[in-house]
């Protein structure tokens, strides 16, 4: 019996065939995936990334359920016409606290991952609220109700304490205080805004929804946006460091 | 892949049988087209052609870096070091020279005000309207009624730094929330709201106290907008005498702004644009309503 007349076990026997389907496919996915885990030059660590703030988290908890990432990816590509129109690409260590990642390159709206601070409050707002109030040819949905819902903090805390178990470096101290930190953040003059800073590094705090009276799903969805892609300063940033 | 020769052929067809049979029923042997056979034998020398030319295989602690040395991030430094190199020309003339002298060379005035529609188009549309037309809250930049000067310079300015942006040179100055405050009544924020309106010549509601309205004007807004409405740069309070309106002129959207106040964000761009970009971009603006007579 020749070599290539074994065949005959697996297509005679389904489990068989079943079992080595299997082992074939693994092969291929342990050899691109688990390289990745060990690889130094695919595991880099870029300066200024920090864990979300709270409100931060609740932010992008409504940019998920709302499903922003069926038209908005977070992800600039190495390519010129991208780095042109965006800003710098996107470094794998910047969705470090992703869980799940934002990463695509569906665009039906524009990339996302540097709109940080590139339009104001407001205009989130209206935009939200109406899109085609400010952007006359938008196709986008309106999200009229994220200012009129009061954000359900009764959550946040415990979703980060499942992102800790996960591997998120959240202390014990962090998500003591989760619940009062999305008070101090979206409050526009707090006086513990220092040590929120403290525990999250350049964590802007401001009535991100322009109402004061309460804290909104608005309020914790813009200063998700006002985060995005500000958290690495470029100047500092060093591509050769890490290509290794 | 049967190796021996069948003779056998299938009666219904005509064709041969490669000999596997099962359950009685038999394999007719249909090879693939020659072409396709090939087609994938290339695909299989290509594949490998592409290993040893690009990266590919993860090793223990590294991995084939390919023999052209091609890496995607400085693929695109290269490209983006090559479009700057194609700009530099004109770049390098942009940065040394002033914003005059820009605006006097006709072909200098050109490109920039070309790159400077661009980088419009990519930033600052979203507020101000592809065509600089604004929007309600959002400034029209083809009119000349500028809040916080048209000049090159101020436009410069305000674009570097913005406009009660987390940068420390840009504007500031906010209107404040008279109503939600509680600097002002219900009754006299509908009186002044009345009087503004009537600074521009829009009719007032019957029976209204003009002259209360004016006393609560000079007492609370004049000190920014100016004795006769007419606003006042160095704040940014928009002239209330003339017919532009940042918000809107009926009396509702007056008397909302009186009551929360007003307090428009613009970013400073410093700092995320270069230089070059930001004086195209004054240019572009300022060849779109600039200068202003008010």
């Amino acid at each position: 019996m020749s070599f290539w007349s074994r065949h005959k076990i697996f297509e005679t026997n389904s489990i068989i065939l079943v079992i080595g389907v299997l082992f074939v496919i693994s092969i291929g996915g342990l050899v691109e995936i688990v390289p990745l885990f060990y690889l130094k030059s695919t595991i880099e660590k870029a300066e200024g990334v920090r864990p979300y703030t709270p409100l931060e988290l609740a932010g992008r908890n409504i940019y998920v359920r709302e499903g922003c990432y069926n038209c908005h990816s977070q992800m600039i590509r190495p390519l010129r016409d991208e780095v042109e129109r965006y800003g710098h690409y996107s470094l794998a260590a910047e969705s470090i606290y992703d869980r799940p990642f934002q990463w695509g390159s569906k665009r039906t709206g524009p990339d996302l991952a540097r709109v940080g601070n590139k339009y104001s409050d407001e205009w989130h707002r209206d935009h939200l609220n109406d899109p085609r109030a400010v952007v006359p040819g938008s196709i986008m949905p309106s999200y009229p109700w994220l200012e009129k819902t009061e954000l359900d903090m009764s959550s946040v805390a415990e979703d980060m304490k499942i992102q800790a178990m996960l591997g998120v470096p959240y202390t014990e101290e962090m998500l003591k205080l989760a619940e009062s930190d999305v008070r101090i953040q979206a409050n526009a003059d707090d006086p513990n805004a220092v040590d929120l800073a403290k525990r999250y590094p350049n964590a802007q705090s401001r009535t991100f929804d322009g109402n004061p009276q309460k804290i909104t799903e608005a309020d914790a969805l813009i200063a998700y946006l006002q985060m995005l892609g500000t958290q690495v300063d470029f100047k500092l940033y060093d591509n050769k460091a890490n290509v290794r | 892949m049967a190796h021996e020769k069948h003779e056998k052929v299938d009666a219904v067809t005509g064709v041969a049988t490669t000999g596997h049979s099962w359950d009685d029923i038999e394999e007719l042997n249909n090879p693939l087209p020659r072409w396709w056979l090939w087609t994938f034998y290339l695909c299989i020398v290509w594949a490998i052609a592409y290993c040893i030319a690009y990266p590919a295989w993860p090793l223990v602690s590294s991995y084939t870096k390919g023999a052209l040395g091609w890496h995607s991030r400085d693929a695109v430094e290269v490209e983006l070091a090559a479009l700057k190199d194609q700009r530099s020309g004109m770049t390098a003339k942009l940065a040394a020279s002033s914003l005059e002298e820009i605006k006097q060379d006709p072909e200098m005035f050109a490109f920039a005000r070309a790159q400077g529609k661009a980088a419009f188009g990519d930033n600052c549309a979203p507020c101000h309207g592809a065509g600089g037309g604004g929007a309600k809250g959002y400034p029209n930049l083809n009119d000349d009624d500028w809040l916080w000067g048209g000049s090159l310079e101020q436009v410069h300015h305000t674009i570097q730094f913005g406009v009660r942006s987390t940068n420390d040179q840009g504007h500031s100055g906010t209107m404040p929330a008279f109503g939600r405050d509680g600097m002002l009544k219900r009754e006299e924020i509908s009186q002044v709201a009345d009087y503004v309106r009537s600074l521009s010549g829009l009719p007032t509601e019957k029976g209204v106290d003009l002259a209360a309205g004016a006393k609560v004007f000079a007492d609370n807004c004049a000190a920014c907008h100016g004795d006769k409405g007419q606003g006042m740069l160095e704040l940014g309070a928009p002239n209330l005498s003339d017919q532009i309106w940042l918000f809107g002129s009926d009396k509702a959207t007056i008397v909302e702004g009186l009551m929360i106040g007003r307090g428009s964000v613009m970013p400073a761009w410093h700092g995320r644009l270069d230089d070059t970009t930001i004086k195209a971009l004054t240019l572009y603006v300022h060849s779109l309503g600039g200068d202003q007579n008010r």
